[in-house]
């Protein structure tokens, strides 16, 4: 009894700190949450706290915010481009990097620590200074203005990060069961498919959030490659068209944060149960 | 394996599909512009009597980002078919490289010559050849006010400086505070004050000392220049004449500073910006009623001999491509009716003089169309012309630097160095 | 692994290609374009160069990229890793995780909004819809345009949006690899009567060395193209200009494609620290097998 209470209180400044962190962390995103359900008027004349001088005044809040955005932009239209460029956005580059990274961790060749490092330093290379080039080529390939020019250049840009933190897992692997499966006539193709990705399960996870949230995000690439009209315009675009030129009606992007927020946390929150221990430890025992 | 084989095969396919451009095939012409939001719908409701009379599909791309898709879809060959120019400066650099068909090649010339003022065919033209039609204009030289709140203190509307000043004092006499100004404008933060300084310094030097400042003729660190910055910070760096004094200026958003003409009692009683600043007045406070709880008088002239210049900016459409449905749509927008359509959405003053004043949403906007068409001197938005290291570079920093109090001769000498370095002379 | 010579590269050539066409070509193109004039008509040797170790902006931009790096490196990495270890013990875990990614999830534009209700400043008197000064003005101080505030105050401020976006990524990063620590090594050296502080620097940083500095070097290349944080809220006003937002201006908006290059190709050069560490957690790592 006398030890649990005394656990209790020695974690007890852990729990206070995470608390304060995470109160910080939610701070700003809260005072834009309130605001999206304010109206304009009142969002430029007074703090979104002073909702909670009368917290059960319904009439401060409208939905007006999420209606204007929802009915904007095509949403429906909008989500399904978004999801089209997004998935195989993820699922080229994570597939491309499983196995590149596999062959720098766990394979001897020539030139393998000059190009790993070629393919960390390219980590740098600021993608803006990308797109003239790679559209020229795109319009002579016909490729611009098409699905599959915006995946390729999506998993192009992603591919070095992506490569950096799979190497980074994949070589923290135990050698030993690269040794006994080799032993057992594995071909590096048996290893790779039957224990490199299927231990892989947590990186690849949160690899795919970040991929995913980069490309879900993405405004540029998807303008300059893809271009802007409604029919393969993705939501960041619709989201971005909607305050006009001189920022006249900025009130709705509080809305549009959370409309377009909504998927990537749905994915990371379904994904965060492969984050936990023990799969890996468990194989290694086995 | 060899399930994987046939799934890769699969998939192949598939991707091969997707190859197909997205765009189907149909007579159509595509359209860049930085309009979004209530702008781009009434671009749209601008172009369906030209979709529905010719069959052309019009795609319209609106996004802010303009200057860079622009830029890179240019570079790599691929422009869409016309867009919008972000000023003319960028306009001259693309025709200077021959990426702009020249308009006169398939436009009528009689019918532009009556339709358009020769000023504004000269400011669409580069070396002699037309390759830009503007569409709507903004007139900047105007000084917004509360009527109601002036006839409550008794103040009356001033028509030289030395008046507005005296009234500018007045009001402090009174407790208050005259001027309400903010130059915040997220990436563009500091283009209110440029408008400061080129409508001040039209009212101090004739028009070609303001030409030889745009073309950089005269260094920034011009006397005349010199004056007009510090005509500019005679009230801006004043805290007692501008609301909050520099740092609210500095920020607060351009779009918001209005709101100080009408809060209860009048935070500030004067704000100077162009027509298009109506819309948030309106959507700040929706029952206002133009004339009756804002108006505006024109910027006043300072030195008698140069008048009431009028500044302004317009929005200018190009071509890049030369299709005979591009070259239908250009003959439309520059047309009456499709401006009546465009200006009669948004409130902003038509280029086009055939234009019924009729389609203007209120007087207001009537006085500022008339103000605009009969100025004896008008003068675009220097910063617009100017090459954008300076205009949309080192003007705007400008600006902010000597708001937030530097010396004015190191603001200056700052601006004249990217100056010198941008025009190369 | 022993492999026959060409397999290693049937798993590499993939990524090699993609990487060659999409990063590597462009380089290249850059690298070329930085020595020509604005729009690379003539050669202009390494002019562009001497303008950017002379001119009076990039000079600024230099020194704020540095205090980025001071700042932002070891904040998020620290505070990653921190709160990876102890949420580690609580039960809430997740809930917590969640909240300190979300920030990840938003898109710049969104960030910047929501920031704007943070530092927004109004004159004394009126009422501030920031929550910052209204806490000032609520202790009866003055309130601070925290933006406009220089050297100091506005690039802090900026530097802890980025953190507070940023944190996120290493929290999932460096949890990932804290699960990945045999528990029964930690319980170990519990039984064997060391405290957690001695627990967390002998066994637990050392092991998971590799990923703090995966999580570093990817933090440190974040701070060279820092970018959207910097053009949304000052777009480089009040000196608080970076090394990326002036390429994107010069590049997009000056229309000077030499000057964008030469910057682009500077930022090649300032990671050869991140370089050289990863050579040598390479060569570590090869050791070590």
């Amino acid at each position: 009894m006398i030890a649990k209470q005394n656990r209790f209180l020695l974690s007890l400044p852990l729990h206070i700190f995470i608390i304060l962190v995470a109160l910080i962390w939610i701070f700003p995103t809260a005072g834009l949450l309130i605001t999206s359900f304010r109206p304009a008027s009142e969002v430029a004349s007074s703090g979104w706290w002073t909702v909670f001088a009368n917290p059960f005044d319904f009439t401060q809040f409208t939905l007006s915010n999420y209606k204007d955005v929802i009915t904007n932009i095509g949403i429906g239209r909008a989500f399904v481009n978004t999801l089209i460029i997004t998935i195989p956005a993820c699922i080229i580059p994570i597939i491309i990097a499983s196995f590149a990274a596999y062959a720098f961790a766990w394979m001897e060749f020539w030139g393998r620590r000059f190009f790993f490092i070629l393919f960390v330093g390219l980590l740098v290379v600021p993608l803006q200074m990308t797109l003239i080039p790679i559209l020229r080529i795109f319009n002579q390939l016909g490729l611009s203005g098409s699905f599959l020019g915006i995946w390729l250049a999506h998993a192009g840009y992603g591919l070095p990060l992506v490569i950096y933190l799979m190497y980074n897992f994949v070589s923290g692997l135990p050698s030993e069961i690269f040794e006994s499966a080799t032993i057992d006539g594995a071909t590096t193709f048996q290893i790779f498919k039957s224990i490199v990705l299927p231990l892989s399960v947590p990186a690849l996870a949160s690899i795919t959030i970040f991929q995913f949230i980069w490309v879900w995000n993405d405004l540029l690439v998807a303008l300059v490659y893809l271009g802007g009209t409604p029919d393969v315009a993705p939501l960041t675009v619709r989201i971005s068209a909607l305050v006009g030129s001189y920022g006249q009606n900025w009130e709705l992007l509080t809305a549009a944060a959370f409309v377009s927020m909504l998927l990537p946390l749905i994915i990371f929150l379904s994904l965060q149960r492969y984050f936990v221990r023990g799969i890996l430890a468990g194989s290694i025992k086995g | 394996m060899k399930k994987h084989f046939y799934l890769f095969i699969v998939l192949v396919g598939l991707i091969s599909l997707l190859f197909i451009p997205v765009h189907a095939e149909q007579k159509s012409v595509t359209v860049m512009g930085v309009w979004t939001g209530a702008e781009a719908d009434a671009f749209n409701k601008m172009v369906a009597p030209f979709e529905k009379e010719t069959g052309i599909k019009v795609e319209f791309t609106g996004t802010r980002d303009l200057p860079a898709i622009l830029t890179t879809r240019v570079e790599a060959g691929n422009p869409p078919d016309i867009s919008v120019m972000p000023n003319p400066g960028q306009m001259i650099e693309f025709a200077k490289d021959g990426k702009l068909v020249p308009l006169a090649t398939f436009m009528d010339r009689e019918k532009l010559l009556s339709d358009y003022s020769q000023a504004w065919l000269d400011l669409g033209s580069y070396d002699g050849k037309l390759y830009s039609i503007f569409i709507s204009a903004d007139l900047k030289s105007m000084v917004w006010y509360n009527p109601k709140a002036f006839a409550a203190a008794g103040y009356e509307v001033p028509s030289t400086w030395d008046e507005l000043m005296q009234l500018s004092d007045k009001i402090i006499a009174d407790g208050n505070t005259p001027w309400c100004i903010g130059v915040e404008s997220g990436a563009a933060s500091g283009w209110p004050g440029t408008d400061w300084i080129e409508d001040i310094l039209l009212r101090i030097a004739p028009p070609e000392t303001y030409d030889a400042w745009v073309n950089h003729e005269i260094p920034w660190t011009d006397e005349k220049v010199v004056e007009a910055f510090e005509i500019f910070g005679q009230i801006v760096l004043n805290e007692e004449y501008v609301y909050g004094g520099p740092k609210a200026v500095l920020t607060i958003n351009f779009a918001d500073s209005p709101d100080a003409l009408f809060t209860d009692p009048p935070n500030a009683y004067l704000h100077r910006q162009a027509t298009f600043i109506k819309s948030f007045m309106l959507e700040h406070f929706p029952d206002l009623v133009p004339g009756e709880d804002f108006d505006f008088f024109p910027f006043p002239p300072i030195k008698e001999e140069f008048g009431t210049p009028a500044l302004g900016a317009a929005d200018m459409l190009a071509m890049f491509n030369d299709t005979p449905e591009a070259r239908a749509f250009m003959e439309y927008i520059a047309s009456a009716p499709a401006q009546e359509i465009w200006v009669g959405e948004l409130g902003k003053l038509a280029p086009n003089q055939k234009v019924d004043p009729m389609v203007y949403p209120d007087d207001i906007t009537r006085k500022a169309a008339k103000f605009l068409g009969e100025a004896s001197v008008f003068r675009f938005d220097g910063s617009d012309l100017m090459p954008a290291a300076v205009g949309s570079g080192a003007f705007w920093t400008g600006i902010l630097d000597y708001i937030s109090g530097y010396p004015l001769p190191e603001v200056l000498a700052q601006i004249e160095a990217a100056a010198v370095d941008a025009y190369g002379k | 692994m022993r492999t026959h010579w060409f397999t290693p590269w049937l798993y590499v050539i993939p990524a090699l290609a993609t990487l060659v066409f999409f990063l590597i070509y462009p380089s290249f193109n850059t690298l070329v374009i930085s020595f020509f004039g604005p729009q690379s008509e003539k050669l202009v040797g390494f002019a562009n160069y001497i303008y950017c170790f002379t001119n009076e902006i990039m000079l600024s931009a230099f020194r704020n990229n540095l205090l980025w790096v001071a700042l932002f490196v070891p904040l998020t990495v620290f505070l990653g890793l921190i709160l990876a270890v102890i949420l580690d013990r609580v039960r809430y875990e997740s809930l917590v995780k969640s909240i300190i990614f979300m920030p990840m999830a938003i898109s710049f534009v969104g960030a910047g909004v929501i920031w704007k209700f943070v530092y927004s400043y109004r004159p004394t008197g009126s009422a501030q819809i920031g929550i910052l000064n209204a806490f000032l003005t609520f202790l009866g101080r003055q309130p601070i345009p925290w933006l406009i505030e220089r050297p100091w105050i506005n690039n802090i401020c900026l530097i802890i949006v980025g953190i507070w976006i940023w944190t996120g990524f290493c929290l999932v990063v460096l949890s990932a690899s804290y699960k990945g620590i045999p528990r029964e090594l930690l319980e170990a050296a519990r039984v064997d009567g060391a405290n957690e502080y001695r627990i967390f620097w002998k066994i637990t940083l050392p092991l998971m060395k590799p990923t703090v500095a995966v999580v570093a070097t990817t933090m440190f290349i974040n701070v060279l193209k820092v970018f959207d944080i910097v053009y949304v809220m000052t777009n480089g006003a009040f000196s608080t200009e970076v090394i990326a937002n002036r390429m994107y201006k010069e590049m997009f908006i000056f229309r000077n494609y030499g000057r964008a290059s030469a910057i682009a190709s500077l930022l090649l050069l300032f990671i050869i620290p991140m370089i050289i560490i990863n050579v040598q957690r390479f060569r570590e790592q090869e050791a070590f097998r």
